[in-house]
């Protein structure tokens, strides 16, 4: 077993762990037997590790960074009345454009398919792999992986850092630390800014917030931001993921005993402990003891301990791990993604195998392609045209002085299209009703109605039920507005309330 | 308890505060630091604040703040604000002629919601919100007008009120033909068969032809021979439908017997031009405007 005897804080204790590898003095301060629920939070020094998923995060983080950035300022030509972003939340216009969708607020549930669509892409790379979201594309563990890069640039790696925070308070450590926090700021104060390009014509907001014309909501955003960026990727880090974010917790119901997760081969490195040179490597594990996959962690946790809510799979132990056993010639990944099922098939002498097809995951990506289908299905059937209409209740109807009744009605009509348009209302009932468009110009008097492009247009309609024909209740009417060149039609069921007269 | 030493509970190694419910003690554990840094925060935020804002009440007036802040003078200055915004349309509105106004959809927007407003908070009281009036008020969204129904006699209308206290007011006065005796009760019953017949009711023709002579002497002059009204002396139309101080024979009975006549107060002198022109375009678009 581990000891944590110290001699030396910081450094290397006395005894190594293998010829050439040195054994680091490091708890895991986020151990769950030992982390005491209130306590303040212990600062981690993350060391810093070459290998596979570190080129790996540092690959994603570029990606997403780029597609952060890059997204607003992409351009798509939709004509000349309407704004030519790629992404845009237009909230003044009451629209969001995202490539060739566009979504009026009526069809946010668009919007909810694309969060179901996240989430159960989510559940089912979960229980594939694992927590890859957490370990590589959440912006929680991008942020802070680029912070703790700036910190390891400007204060050196893990044993100049602790230094440096034990030092007195000299102008070299006031300079660094000024330096730090200030590259932070500055990089928190981007994160803001790319934000609220996506709620505006980029290009126009982006010299406006130079020129002090950006609107306030702008500027109150990108200080909210900044202030959060700083605060959760340079202080609150693993404590975000710990003690804040409910995923963690939701995420135990994803993983099975096929999951492929970051796991310590304890078939394989069991019993562990320092290994003298010239030792046999008979009857006892691979595993040194060395703590280098501790001490490379960002959670703070040992990942021998087993599998734990801390782990966000970012796989740097696995980095850290298989340098040293280069180093003792041993085989790699003692510390790999790997299943609990197959550290217990190995234990028991039987063959590894993976199981990617699980009731699990058919379901999760039968109900994905599912919500895919019906949301494709619904975009392509999308209608350019609709038709509300709201029928006046104060009064429900009006007797003319002829004996005849009339009734009003507010007529919206919807042209989700890129030009204006002519549509021609039309009505039909079993009773001869009398239609009339309120407005003085000649095209409404011959029931034509332009509505400008991208626009709803209201108008006031009256049906009147003649004088000198028989009385009637309420009777079924239905408005039906039709595209004069296109030929596209919505029709709308109302009533026509002749209060029996 | 009586001696003040801690108790530690043995399972957490936290003192308790002391405090037990049947047997369960409360542990001793401190505050969350987020807690207690917001705790602090806010203390010195009411502390400011007390000293910047309007805060403590005094016997007769109170602390003002620092920054001299009043909701009353925001108040007024949204109110002022908003009016300055409103002047534009209401000049634009002064400045197009009647009857040209429903031709601007912009200033249409702007009258038809204006006077909504307006029409809710001084005409609604009488005509009802949707402006279908009631017995004795009339209904404004018919095609039935007693003085008028184009924007010019509406606006005159709404101006100089019906029999209000404005000495350009519209008046007129029908008698109380049975309260004054003018008319004895057997002809006023005959009369009232008259009248159904004009509007193509069911009556008695007899009765009603024997009234004939009675209705060109004492109503001709202002309901005119055919009955059709006149809108100069606000004389209704009896041929039609619609009735304002009631349907059928028993209601024409005591209306030519103890007539009620309404009063519309002169607006003139409350509202502004503005207003009363755009509440007259208001009426005139409700369905019946000529």
């Amino acid at each position: 077993m581990d000891t944590n005897q110290s001699t030396k804080p910081g450094g290397a204790i006395a005894e190594a762990a293998a010829p050439g590898v040195e054994r680091i003095d490091v708890t895991a301060i986020n151990k769950t037997e030992t982390r005491s629920l209130y306590k303040s939070r212990e600062p981690i020094y993350p060391k810093r590790v070459q290998g596979t998923f570190r080129k790996t995060k540092a690959i994603a983080m570029t990606i997403m960074f780029a597609i952060y950035y890059g997204l607003p300022w992409v351009r798509w030509d939709r004509g000349l009345n309407a704004p030519d972003q790629a992404v845009l939340v237009d909230f003044p216009g009451r629209r969001f454009y995202f490539f060739f969708i566009e979504i009026w607020p009526q069809e946010i549930y668009y919007i909810t398919g694309l969060l179901i669509l996240a989430a159960i892409g989510l559940f089912l790379v979960t229980s594939l792999f694992g927590r890859v979201w957490c370990g590589f594309a959440c912006p929680q563990t991008v942020w802070t992986d680029l912070f703790l890069a700036v910190e390891r640039r400007v204060e050196g790696d893990r044993n100049k850092r602790i230094r440096l925070a034990k030092a007195p308070w000299t102008m070299d450590k006031i300079f660094k630390k000024i330096i730090k926090h200030s590259i932070w700021l500055v990089i928190a104060v981007g994160t803001g800014g790319a934000w609220v390009l996506y709620f505006h014509d980029a290009p126009t907001l982006f010299r406006d917030l130079f020129t002090l014309d950006a609107p306030m909501t702008a500027y109150l955003f990108i200080a909210l931001l900044t202030f959060f960026t700083y605060l959760l990727g340079g202080f609150a880090r693993e404590q975000v993921c710990i003690y804040m974010c409910p995923w963690p917790r939701i995420q135990g119901a994803m993983l099975d005993e096929d999951t492929l997760m970051v796991s310590y081969e304890k078939d394989r490195g069991e019993p562990r402990g320092p290994h003298k040179k010239g030792d046999t490597w008979e009857g006892r594990g691979h595993c040194v003891s060395c703590r280098q996959c501790v001490v490379v962690c960002p959670m703070g946790i040992d990942i021998r301990d087993g599998a734990q809510l801390e782990c966000i799979g970012c796989g740097l132990c696995i980095d850290a791990c298989n340098g040293i056993m280069k180093k003792l010639d041993l085989p790699q990944n003692l510390i790999a993604f790997d299943t609990d099922k197959n550290i217990e098939r190995r234990s028991k002498g039987e063959p590894t195998s993976y199981s990617l097809f699980r009731p699990r995951t058919f379901v999760y990506s039968g109900v994905l392609v599912l919500v895919a289908a019906v949301m494709l299905l619904s975009l392509l059937n999308r209608s350019t045209l609709e038709l509300n209409i709201q029928r006046d209740r104060n009064p429900l109807y009006v007797t003319l002085s002829d004996g005849g009744v009339r009734n009003g009605y507010t007529v919206k009509i919807l042209n989700k299209t890129q030009d204006a348009r002519n549509f021609r209302l039309t009505h039909q009932s079993e009773h001869a009703l009398e239609m009339k468009i309120v407005g003085t110009d000649a095209q409404l008097q011959d029931f034509i109605v332009n509505v400008e492009s991208d626009k709803l247009r209201a108008v006031r309609v009256f049906l009147t039920k003649p004088g000198d024909t028989s009385p009637v209740e309420n009777i079924p009417v239905t408005f039906t507005v039709t595209d004069i060149e296109l030929g596209t039609t919505a029709s709308y069921e109302g009533t026509f309330v002749g209060g029996g007269k | 308890m009586a001696d003040n030493q801690k108790e530690i509970d043995e399972h957490s190694g936290v003192d308790t505060t002391g405090h037990e419910w049947d047997g369960i003690k409360e542990l001793n554990n401190p505050l969350p630091k987020w807690w207690v840094y917001t705790f602090y925060i806010t203390c010195i935020w009411a502390v400011l604040y007390w000293i910047a804002m309007p805060a403590i009440p005094l016997a007769s007036s109170y602390t003002k703040g620092v920054l001299g802040y009043s909701q009353r003078q925001v108040v007024a200055d949204e109110i002022a604000a908003a009016n300055a915004k409103k002047a534009v349309w209401a000049d634009r509105l002064m400045s197009t002629p009647l009857e040209k106004v429903s031709d601007d959809p912009q200033l249409m927007t702007y009258v038809m919601s204006a006077a909504g407003t307006s029409f809710g908070d001084n005409c609604a009281t009488c005509h009802g919100t949707g402006a279908q009036g009631s017995k004795g008020y009339p209904n404004l969204n018919d095609d039935d007008w007693l003085w008028g129904g184009t924007l010019e006699e509406i606006q005159t209308t709404i101006q100089y009120g019906i029999r209000s206290e404005h000495e350009e007011t519209r008046y007129s006065e029908m008698p109380f033909f049975v309260k004054d005796g003018l008319l004895e009760r057997d002809q006023v019953r005959a009369l009232a068969e008259y009248v159904l017949a004009l509007s193509g009711e069911d009556h008695d023709a007899a009765l009603a032809a024997s009234a004939a002579e009675t209705y060109e002497f004492e109503c001709a002059s202002c309901h005119m021979e055919d009955g059709a009204g006149d809108i100069f002396v606000g004389a209704p139309n009896l041929k039609d439908k619609i009735w304002l101080h009631g349907e059928g024979r028993d209601a024409i009975i005591k209306n030519i017997g103890y007539m009620k006549a309404g009063v519309m107060p002169a607006w003139k002198d409350r509202l502004d031009e503005a207003t009363i022109r755009s509440l007259a375009i208001y009426v005139h678009s409700l369905g019946g405007g000529q």
